[in-house]
């Protein structure tokens, strides 16, 4: 089971910035473990995050993405309140999705 | 096509067992470019060559970064319109880093953690009411990244 994402959230007026933080190993499938053998890649190929229901961020992401990916963003329009929904999938399928409301 | 028939030929191979999964995991056939090993095949990839050079696309990242597997890079574009920012490090195996696409209010503007396998230079592609703009920064790197 995956862990919660981290989402941290500061209103400005009505621009809202946002960190969010994601537990994940983000393995590149070059990395070799102990014994010597290759540690096969696994990590998260794609995030999704939504202001009430509504799109705001996509991102595609490789290998190149640090361990425990880390993303600050901005957008207007935001009030008290208003919920964000973070979604990440990675490439062998496993899902998380956490929110966090505007304060 | 081409690409369709790259994976098909992939797939027989991993079928006849003649290759390991974790030696193709890079192939992605549903995500262009990310496969891609050099800088202008993962361009060519993502339709993103012959972008021009702005100088309201701002990178901001370390000249030299002690270890390469996490440098901070904000990239910022004060282009109007720009729907999506592309960032790619030249020397990475994979050099296609990561896509962003902004919608409903959200600002062209990123703040991520990337790995740098060694010394590179890195190019933000926007994409701006159907035009394409580049920016590029160096990043020196102590110790490379790709192993961890």
């Amino acid at each position: 089971m995956a862990e919660p994402i981290k989402i941290r959230t500061e209103l400005q007026g009505d621009v809202v910035e946002l960190r969010v933080r994601m537990t994940h190993a983000m393995e590149t499938g070059q990395r070799k473990d102990a014994a010597g053998q290759i540690i096969p890649a696994h990590y998260i190929q794609n995030f999704i995050a939504s202001l009430n229901d509504r799109v705001v961020l996509q991102g595609q992401l490789g290998t190149a993405i640090s361990r425990n990916p880390y993303f600050g963003f901005r957008v207007k329009g935001a009030k008290v309140g208003d919920k964000l929904t973070v979604t990440w999938t990675d490439s062998k399928g496993e899902t998380r999705t956490d929110e966090a409301t505007i304060a | 096509m081409k690409r369709a028939a790259e994976s098909s030929a992939l797939a027989a191979l991993l079928g006849a067992g003649l290759l390991q999964a974790s030696c193709v995991l890079a192939a992605e056939p549903d995500r262009p470019g990310f496969n891609a090993k050099d800088l202008a095949s993962a361009l060519k990839a993502i339709n993103a060559e012959g972008a021009q050079a702005h100088k309201d696309l701002i990178i901001s990242a370390p000249d030299v970064a002690e270890d390469g597997a996490m440098v901070s890079i904000d990239v910022t574009s004060n282009i109007p319109n720009t729907q999506s920012l592309t960032v790619l490090v030249e020397k990475n195996p994979f050099p296609l880093a990561a896509q962003f696409e902004f919608f409903s209010g959200a600002l062209p503007q990123i703040t991520t953690r990337i790995r740098l396998g060694q010394s590179s230079s890195v190019q933000v592609i926007a994409r701006a009411g159907g035009k394409l703009y580049v920016a590029r920064t160096d990043i020196k790197v102590t110790v490379g990244g790709c192993a961890a």
